[in-house]
């Protein structure tokens, strides 16, 4: 078996009394389709933002291609191969697409420290940005500030900026969250084609998704694993259906 | 293979210069010869833009209120005056130099230990920093003169030739006007450039940068020491214009009215340092003495209005109105 | 015992300056804590609350007391209108905006208070009772320091009941730690803004008056201790009452101290000491970690 791109052991996360994260252990492959769910306050934000380096761990590890990242900072997983996007958009809302683009990439290619040439000059960067824009079909909007884009753009616009770090590692916080649904097609086909090599795990609510795109399903339910299984798996199983059932009647 | 896409050499083009990026250089010629009696208030008012577009660098880019900037103008004052006044080194221009990376020394111990730090605790840390300055300096007079200052600075002719004469303040504009525009083209380049990007990706979106892998804190301490370099710079010519340094040069009245300037001028936008600084020099050349009461209701107006409604400046709403005019235009 | 007495006398000022710091400054930490606004008009307020003191007390001939008590409450309704019409609108604008309002606002209060009374120090007299000096035991010291101690302790203990056993200071609390999760428990944050501003320039005005004596009060007082408002506050920890007491007292104390053994490197000292502080604290002594 070969060594996960990404993995926690008993990972753990508490707020005062709250235990937001609890002995968790998670692994996840090269290449994999993984899709995280669970009821609302199960945790799934808490736990990619404990992949992510975003919140400190209060116990456990994580573990980024072998290495220990549990003391890690954010920048530097990022630096090791892993991104990740947000629930709720996190752009440079007055920039172009472009140039959203262009930072990430201008970041990982070690061109974002330079000081005297103009940025537009550094035509590798911009390149890449654009060949990015082009297979996720935003070639169009590229000079358009993003404020100006419609919802379903900016979230692919929120997707591209991950790209743009060429990760081994993704991990999708709600991807197609607030997006109308005339337009979520956009995010679900560019997350269908996303490069085969990388491994994404997926959060989502939207069970048509999340069947349609894991090849894994981790249930979380309190901040701990509740079951891992293949979606058919999970699908009949009858203890999950409990879960979200006994949710909705509380709902 | 070469991306044509309009995007992309739009964004390769960014950097050229627009037409209307001469006029205040052709400008501040012009009133070298037009106003050949009014070169010491046009060469404070130089003075004052290179510190604003110094403030802009912090404050613009890197998105650092601070109210203690003059803490780096007064330093690069104080190299110059004191080097001046004890007989250690008067040439001109290595004592500017020296001036810069005093101020800059100072900018980067200082940046290094605060920019861990945001909100009321820095505004304070930069207060308290540039405060402390001011204080070392009244304490220090046997340096600095304390209270009263260091005048009649001794500074030798520029380039051995061209004298600084305090009546006829000819070779102080001159010589400010090249300063400021050798310290512009050195801010301009690096705005432009992929360094220039991250910062303005720093203030849009810190947290987002965090995310992308970018050192912000690394990129905030040089921007803020480079910052405080091109104020020390400024507060230097301050000094050699005026053969004068005093605790001003250290004070939270320096230091608030650049911020208003900047705010007047609009703030990330390079030039709002121009605009902001010329239009508050001329208004309170002509107001503040007259009638400093009215003159200080009238600017709290005008700072809550910019406050509640042009948080960009004059540059700001130049930019909303010419963005509408292109409306109709817009191919998308 | 001279050397005790002199200690004594120290002291005792010290604490007196830190008590009518901590009133005027008390206000601004609530709110700054609650609303998250960096309010450098605060200062104002205390001015704008000393002159409308004086104004009862030379033109309309109230006593001390009742002029304190128009004082808080005009400088409290003023300040209310102030927070409904603009502040309000900057709550979620970004700092530098917030700066440059309350900067502008302090400019209009100080151009306004030199219009209407004029550019010198406005004296403020004393009622009889509080003149002269009393007999401590261990030194005679002047009355008024003794009242304003006295006040102080009063007071201090008067907002922390207030805040521990009292609806309201329950609900200031709640926000001041969590204002997204007070919202959603059902306080209504406007209201409980409005009345916690007005409140907190209240108090400022009353510690404008009160302290008027002996820190002077013309147009200038709103930016020339401005400064030790904000390091009382930057010190003592956002939205803590008690944190600002002590800090208050420390500061008070400090200056009273530095300005009798070492009347040239009082302020540096005390500046250095606030930054060593911040950087140690970045919350302040007492506050909460972010």
């Amino acid at each position: 078996m070969s060594v996960p791109l990404l993995e926690t052991r008993a990972l753990c996360r508490t707020f005062g009394a709250i235990a937001a994260a609890r002995d968790i252990d998670f692994r996840l492959e090269a290449g994999a389709r993984h899709a995280l769910i669970g009821p609302n306050g199960a945790g799934k934000t808490t736990f990619v933002n404990l992949l992510a380096g975003a919140i400190a761990a209060s116990s456990g590890a994580v573990l980024l291609k072998g290495r220990d990242v549990t003391r890690v900072a954010q920048a530097e997983r990022v630096k090791l191969g892993l991104s990740r996007t947000f629930q709720i958009n996190r752009l440079f809302r007055g920039l172009s697409v472009l140039e959203n683009v262009y930072i990430p990439v201008a970041e990982r290619v070690g061109a974002a420290p330079s000081m005297f040439r103009p940025a537009g000059r550094r035509r590798d960067v911009v390149d890449e940005a654009m060949q990015l824009l082009r297979t996720l079909r935003l070639a169009d909007d590229a000079p358009r500030r993003v404020a100006e884009l419609p919802y379903g753009r900016q979230r692919l616009v929120e997707l591209a900026i991950a790209l743009g770090r060429k990760p081994e590692v993704l991990l999708l916080d709600e991807p197609a969250a607030g997006v109308p649904s005339a337009e979520s097609h956009i995010i679900l086909d560019a997350i269908g084609d996303l490069p085969p090599h990388i491994a994404v795990l997926i959060i989502d609510h939207d069970m048509d998704l999340v069947f349609r795109f894991a090849d894994r399903i981790t249930v979380l339910v309190g901040g701990a694993v509740f079951a891992t299984g293949s979606p058919r798996e999970i699908g009949s199983n009858p203890d999950v259906r409990a879960v979200y059932l006994g949710q909705a009647a509380h709902g | 293979m070469r991306d044509e896409h309009p995007a992309a050499r739009a964004l390769a083009g960014r950097h050229r210069l627009r037409p209307w990026e001469p006029i205040p250089w052709v400008l501040a010629l012009a009133w070298y010869v037009v106003f050949p009696k009014h070169l010491g208030f046009g060469t404070e008012v130089l003075v004052t833009i290179l510190f604003a577009v110094s403030l802009d660098l912090a404050l613009g880019y890197a998105g650092v209120v601070t109210l203690g900037h003059a803490a780096f103008f007064g330093a690069g004052a104080y190299t110059v005056g004191m080097l001046a006044k004890h007989g250690v080194w008067n040439e001109p221009i290595t004592s500017l130099l020296l001036a810069g990376l005093v101020a800059a020394a100072v900018g980067l111990g200082s940046g290094l230990v605060l920019l861990r730090t945001r909100g009321l605790t820095l505004l304070m840390l930069t207060l308290c920093t540039m405060a402390l300055l001011e204080e070392t300096a009244n304490l220090g007079h046997a340096y600095t003169g304390g209270f009263d200052g260091l005048d009649s600075l001794p500074i030798a002719p520029l380039l051995g030739v061209f004298e600084f004469n305090p009546l006829y303040p000819r070779t102080q504009y001159l010589y400010v006007l090249t300063v400021l525009f050798l310290c512009f083209v050195f801010v301009r380049t690096l705005v432009h450039s992929p360094f220039g990007q991250s910062l303005t990706g720093i203030r849009e979106n810190t947290l987002r940068m965090h995310a992308v892998g970018a050192p912000v804190r690394a990129r905030l301490v040089v921007c803020y020491t480079l910052s405080a370099a091109v104020a020390g710079i400024a507060g230097g010519i301050w000094a050699q214009a005026n053969a004068y340094v005093n605790l001003g040069t250290l004070g939270l009245d320096r230091a608030a009215t650049v911020l208003i300037i900047l705010a007047l001028g609009g703030h990330g936008r390079l030039y709002g340092a121009f605009i902001g600084a010329a239009a508050y020099m001329m208004l309170s050349h002509f107001l503040s003495k007259i009638y400093p009461t009215a003159w200080q209701l009238g600017l709290g107006l005008l700072l809550v209005v910019i406050a509640l409604f042009a948080r960009n400046g004059i540059l700001g709403i130049g930019a909303a109105l010419w963005r509408r005019a292109r409306l109709p235009r817009a191919t998308s | 015992m001279i050397v005790g007495a002199d200690v004594a006398s120290v002291l005792l000022g010290g604490v007196a300056a830190g008590m009518v710091l901590f009133i005027v400054s008390v206000g601004l930490s609530i709110t700054m804590g609650l609303m998250g606004f960096v309010n450098l008009a605060h200062g104002g307020f205390a001015m704008l609350g000393g002159y409308a003191i004086v104004y009862a007390m030379k033109v309309w001939g109230l006593g001390f007391v009742p002029a304190l008590v128009f004082g808080f409450v005009v400088t409290a309704a003023g300040s209310a209108v102030l927070e409904r019409l603009l502040y309000a609108r900057l709550y979620k604008a970004a700092e530098l905006d917030q700066v440059l309002f309350t900067i502008g606002l302090v400019f209009i209060m100080i151009a306004a208070v030199t219009l209407w009374f004029g550019p010198e120090n406005q004296p403020v007299a004393l009622p009889a009772m509080l003149q002269g000096q009393i007999d401590l035991g261990i030194t005679r010291y002047r009355t008024y320091s003794v009242v304003l101690i006295a006040i102080g302790i009063v007071i201090v203990a008067g907002l922390w009941l207030g805040f521990e056993r009292t609806r309201m200071g329950a609900q200031i609390r709640a926000a001041v730690d969590n204002r997204r999760m007070a919202e959603s428990l059902g306080i209504n944050i406007d209201r409980l803004f409005t009345a916690t501003f007005a409140f907190g320039s209240g108090m400022a005005a009353l510690g404008g008056g009160l302290g008027a004596e002996f820190l002077g009060l013309d147009p200038q007082y709103a930016l020339k201790y401005l400064v030790y408002f904000l390091i009382v506050v930057a010190v003592g920890g956002l939205g803590r009452v008690t944190g600002v007491f002590y800090a208050a007292l420390l500061i008070g104390v400090l200056d009273f101290v530095l300005k009798k053994y070492l009347p040239q490197g009082g302020a540096l000292f005390i500046y250095a000491l606030t930054i060593l502080v911040l950087l140690w604290r970045p919350q302040g002594l007492f506050g909460a970690r972010a």
